[in-house]
């Protein structure tokens, strides 16, 4: 059978053991980076969160009172991004995965779509500028903002529709065709409502990426102090990451600032992991719940 | 039944035309940058030939001009060069960490983690991924910053170092994820055929399974530096941002990204400053798109190498 000895292949077992320890090293180490900055960011942020933190504007330059504007514009703009970018997404995403020929076309919008994940997101916001804030005049704003950020997390969203689609198995499709159904109402009745959960999943974590991001909004609408809440959709506003660069880097009196910083911090990364939270357990249900991925 | 069949076409053009829009958002931006940077070398306005700041520039002075100051007083600068190497530095650096650490993490996570640990630090990376810029760079405002400056004994910590150890940090999620897919396809006859022979897991990890998944680990690579070259805001907190070319680690840094940010709000509307940053902002394109160009052709040649 093996022509090594007993003790020498037990050796190079145990060896082989010991050398994948080392590989284990950078994961503890960035686990443990990861957990110490949740851990810093929230102990020193936890004690600043209060309900009139989260209901109260800010008072004194920035150095009392809450963050409700913040917390009010960043959840406006981000619910603009997606009225704008689930509709065309999904659509996309339909086309993509049940309807598209495999051509050059296809595959140049397939291209395409993986490429603007990977656009840096202050190009995005230069491009929001050009169009958005000033080609069609919508001025420094919540939409100007809302769409830039839309135009952002629609890849995003494309990519993880298209995936949950596919996941549908074709018999699903053929048994509709079998009896007389069009190819939309195959879509429709047997593949649409199976595909909703992984769909879901994708919009929740382009949410919670979107509520974070920064440099797509810093010149097409964000604000760093407005003294009441957005009304109209063509508003500057108020927004949680804004605030905290805002707070911790421009601020004239960095130190008298900085309890709110951490407030407004651990509120962001709380709304953030709340939404990738219910994500990552809506995905783990699909795992477990679709019985026909083998 | 023509009603249905109407509806079916209906949305299937729907649909199309969707997917074309979404894809055409690339163009767009190519072209809306274009158009803008292009002005800062053929204005449209009137040029002044007293007023320095309205001089167009000549594409040779920003593209190998070694100095970048609009605000110059008589003579603005825009040479791209101290800003190009910022962001080649930080991002070089952030790799020189992020890649040995995310390849070995990508082994070990998938070749030794099975079930529940595995979901669990999959999880924590993914997580990790979506954590806002700002947040990842407060931390390293507040915490990095001042232990680089005492361990390394020098005045600040916002520097060269601080700025590439974030990249790195935020790079790693990409690269152990996108490494993992591509160890995970490899076909188990590999792995049958190694242990066959004779070979030990740890033999068969890193002579087999990682050579042959080495065009999706260099997508990989590709992926996390396109992360990292595109960072703004916490390179924006962490890097000192004095816009002059570092010469250690511990000089302060200004990339592409953090100079669109600091300057587009100060610039004033139609001049050449503004437009200049456009024109930044085309080149951070190009590097952006050919990155993923190429990880999305290593991709694609991993994938055909195993259905034969």
């Amino acid at each position: 059978m093996n022509s090594l000895p007993a003790d020498r292949r037990r050796r190079k077992y145990f060896l082989s053991n010991v050398y994948f320890l080392f590989l284990a090293v950078p994961v503890i180490i960035f686990l443990v980076f990861v957990a110490y900055m949740v851990f810093y960011l929230f102990r020193n942020g936890i004690n600043v969160i209060s309900w009139e933190f989260i209901t109260r504007p800010p008072e004194r330059g920035m150095t009392a009172g809450g963050i409700l504007p913040c917390i009010v514009g960043t959840l406006y703009v981000t619910l603009v991004s997606l009225i704008f970018s689930i509709p065309i997404g999904v659509f996309a995403a339909i086309y993509l995965a049940e309807y598209a020929p495999n051509n050059l076309l296809t595959r140049m919008i397939r291209s395409a779509v993986r490429s603007l994940a990977g656009i840096p997101s202050i190009v995005y916001g230069l491009f929001g500028v050009a169009l958005f804030v000033r080609g069609v005049h919508l001025g420094l704003s919540v939409l100007a903002s809302g769409l830039t950020l839309g135009l952002m997390n629609l890849p995003w969203i494309i990519a993880t529709a298209e995936e949950a689609l596919s996941s549908i198995p074709g018999s699903f499709r053929e048994g509709a065709l079998a009896v007389g159904a069009t190819k939309w109402e195959a879509i429709r009745h047997n593949v649409l409502p199976f595909a909703f959960p992984g769909i879901l999943t994708g919009i929740l974590l382009a949410l919670a990426r979107t509520m974070g991001e920064t440099a797509p909004i810093l010149f097409t609408g964000v604000t760093y102090f407005t003294r009441e809440l957005p009304r109209s959709p063509l508003q500057k506003f108020m927004a949680l990451p804004y605030h905290l660069f805002a707070l911790a880097t421009q601020h004239d009196q960095l130190m008298k600032a900085r309890p709110i910083a951490f407030g407004t911090a651990a509120v962001l990364l709380i709304l953030v992991l709340m939404f990738d939270g219910v994500a990552f357990l809506l995905r783990m249900r699909i795992a477990t719940a679709n019985k026909w991925q083998v | 039944m023509k009603r249905r069949r109407i509806a079916d076409r209906g949305v299937r053009v729907l649909f199309s035309v969707n997917a074309v829009l979404a894809a055409a958002v690339l163009l767009g931006i190519l072209i809306f940058l274009l158009a803008y940077g292009i002005r800062a070398f053929i204005p449209a306005g009137a040029v002044d030939p007293e007023d320095p700041s309205t001089q167009p520039l000549t594409l040779g002075g920003f593209l190998f001009g070694a100095s970048w100051n609009p605000d110059a007083y008589g003579q603005p600068e825009y040479g791209i060069v101290p800003l190009l190497l910022g962001s080649l530095i930080t991002t070089v650096l952030a790799l020189l960490i992020a890649i040995p650490m995310g390849i070995a993490g990508a082994v070990f996570i998938a070749e030794r983690l099975r079930g529940g640990v595995r979901v669990a630090v999959k999880m924590a990376v993914e997580l990790f991924a979506g954590f806002p810029s700002v947040v990842i760079g407060f931390f390293g405002l507040l915490v990095l910053g001042p232990a680089l400056a005492r361990v390394f004994n020098v005045p600040s910590g916002l520097n060269v170092l601080n700025a590439s150890v974030l990249l790195a940090l935020m790079s790693l999620p990409t690269i152990i994820s996108v490494s993992d897919d591509a160890l995970r396809v490899v076909p188990h006859s590999y792995r049958e055929a190694a242990y066959a022979l004779g070979a030990s897991p740890w033999t068969t990890a890193i002579r087999v399974i990682l050579p042959a998944a080495r065009s999706g680990i260099l997508a990989a690579v590709m992926l996390g530096f396109g992360r990292a070259v595109g960072e703004t805001m916490a390179v924006l907190m962490v890097a000192g941002n004095a816009p002059i070319i570092p010469r250690s680690l511990f000089d302060p840094v200004r990339t592409i990204t953090t100079t669109i940010a600091i300057e587009l709000g100060e610039s004033a509307f139609n001049s050449i400053h503004f437009f200049a940053l456009f024109a930044l902002g085309f080149i951070l394109f190009l590097i952006a798109l050919f990155t993923n160009l190429i990880a999305e052709a290593l991709i694609r040649r991993e994938k055909r190498s195993f259905t034969l």
